[in-house]
C-alpha cells in the first residue's frame, strides 16, 4: 500500500508565537487524511497546537553538490552578523 | 444498582478499546498502527475511571482491576457491537464509527449529569470521540466511495454490523434507573443525532443502510457472541495467572 500512497512532510508549531518546525513525514492518500495521520503520529505527547502538512513532491531542495558555492561564501563575512552594535539594556532580550 | 449502569458503559469502552488494541503491530500502514491504539487508549482510559467509580458506588471494595480482570463473560454488560471481531479494516472502522456516532452525543448529554464524576468523564470523552468520528468517518467515506474492492468490503461491513445498531439505544433496568435519576442520559434520546451523523457520512460514501429485520440484542443481559469469551480469556490471562502482579 505504502508505495502508492503519497508522502507528506509534517510541520508542528510547539506553541503560539513560535514557528512551525519540520518533525518528519507520513503517508496519506489526501490532505485530510494527511493531517489526521500527522496528528496521530506526531502529537501524542503534547508536542504542539498546530499542524501543517505539505506534499513532499512540492518541496524543491537545494543540490548537495552545490553546497560549496551556495553556502561557503558567507563564511568570511562576519560584518553581516549584528554583533557590532551596542544594544541598550532597556531593549531586553532580542 | 447505579454501579451496574456504570459497568455497562465501562464494559463498552474496555471491550472496544481492547479490540482496537489487537490491531497494534498489524495495521495496514504505520499511520493507522498508531491511530488505532490512540483510539484504544482513549476508550481504555474512560473505562478505568468508570470501573473505579462503579466500584466505589457499589461499596464492596472492588477495584478497577477486579472489574476488568475478574469478571467472566456473562458478567460483562457491553453491547454486542463493540465485541464484534476486528474483521478487515472496513469492519473495524465502521464498528468504531457506529459506536462513536452514538457515544459522542451520549457524552454531550452526560455533561449535565448530576454525578460530577460522570460529567467529568463526559468532558474528556466528548473531545476524544469528536476526533474518532472525524477519523473513522473519513475512512468510511474513502472506502465506501473508493475502489471496487474497498466499496465491496465496506458494504460487507455495513451488512454485517447494521444488526447491532438498535441495541445501542436500549436501556437495561439499571440504566433506566440511572437515567430517571438524571445521572446518565437516555440512550434512546441519542438516536436522532446518530442517524444524522451516519446519514451524512453514508451519503458521501455512497452507502445505504440496509433494512434490519432481526436486530441482535442481549449484551446488557450478559448474553454475548462467541467471540467475547475468547477475547476476555486473552485479556485476563496475565492477571489470572499472576493475581495482582505489577510492573
Amino acid at each position: 500500500m505504502a508505495h502508492e500512497t503519497p508522502l507528506w512532510e509534517v510541520f508542528i508549531r510547539p506553541r503560539n508565537g513560535l514557528s512551525h518546525k519540520h518533525v518528519g513525514s507520513i503517508h496519506a492518500a489526501d490532505e485530510v487524511l494527511a493531517l489526521q495521520a500527522a496528528r496521530d503520529v506526531y502529537t501524542r505527547r503534547g508536542e504542539g497546537n498546530s499542524i501543517w502538512v505539505v506534499p513532499s513532491a512540492a518541496i524543491t531542495a537545494s543540490d548537495p553538490d552545490q553546497s560549496g558555492e551556495n553556502f561557503d561564501p558567507s563564511a568570511d563575512k562576519i560584518y553581516r552578523h549584528p554583533t557590532f552594535y551596542d544594544i541598550p539594556d532597556e531593549v531586553g532580550h532580542m | 444498582m447505579t454501579h451496574q449502569a456504570f459497568l455497562e458503559l465501562a464494559d463498552d469502552c474496555l471491550v472496544l478499546g481492547h479490540r482496537l488494541s489487537e490491531w497494534c503491530g498489524h495495521a495496514p500502514m504505520l499511520e493507522e498502527d498508531l491511530a488505532l491504539p490512540n483510539m484504544a487508549l482513549d476508550l481504555i482510559g474512560t473505562s478505568r475511571v468508570l470501573y473505579d467509580h462503579a466500584g466505589k458506588v457499589e461499596g464492596e471494595g472492588r477495584s478497577e482491576d477486579d472489574m476488568a480482570y475478574l469478571r467472566d463473560e456473562r458478567a460483562y454488560r457491553n453491547c454486542l457491537l463493540v465485541e464484534r471481531p476486528n474483521g478487515d479494516f472496513a469492519h473495524t472502522m465502521l464498528r468504531q464509527f457506529f459506536f462513536v456516532a452514538f457515544m459522542h452525543p451520549y457524552w454531550q448529554a452526560a455533561l449535565h449529569s448530576s454525578d460530577p464524576v460522570i460529567a467529568g468523564v463526559a468532558g474528556k470523552a466528548v473531545k476524544e470521540l469528536a476526533y474518532h468520528i472525524r477519523h473513522t468517518g473519513e475512512w468510511v467515506i474513502r472506502m465506501g466511495d473508493g475502489t471496487e474492492e474497498s466499496t465491496a468490503r465496506m458494504r460487507d461491513a455495513v451488512d454485517a454490523l447494521a444488526i447491532y445498531i438498535d441495541e445501542l439505544f436500549e436501556s437495561s433496568d439499571a440504566a433506566a434507573e440511572a437515567e430517571a435519576a438524571g445521572v446518565l442520559p437516555k440512550r434512546a434520546d441519542q438516536r436522532a443525532a446518530f442517524d444524522a451523523t451516519v446519514a451524512h457520512v453514508f451519503a458521501e460514501a455512497g452507502l445505504e443502510m440496509p433494512t434490519v429485520s432481526h436486530p441482535q440484542t442481549g449484551g446488557r443481559n450478559g448474553i454475548h457472541g462467541e467471540g467475547l469469551g475468547h477475547m476476555l480469556s486473552k485479556m485476563q490471562s496475565v492477571h489470572r495467572a499472576l493475581p495482582g502482579v505489577t510492573w
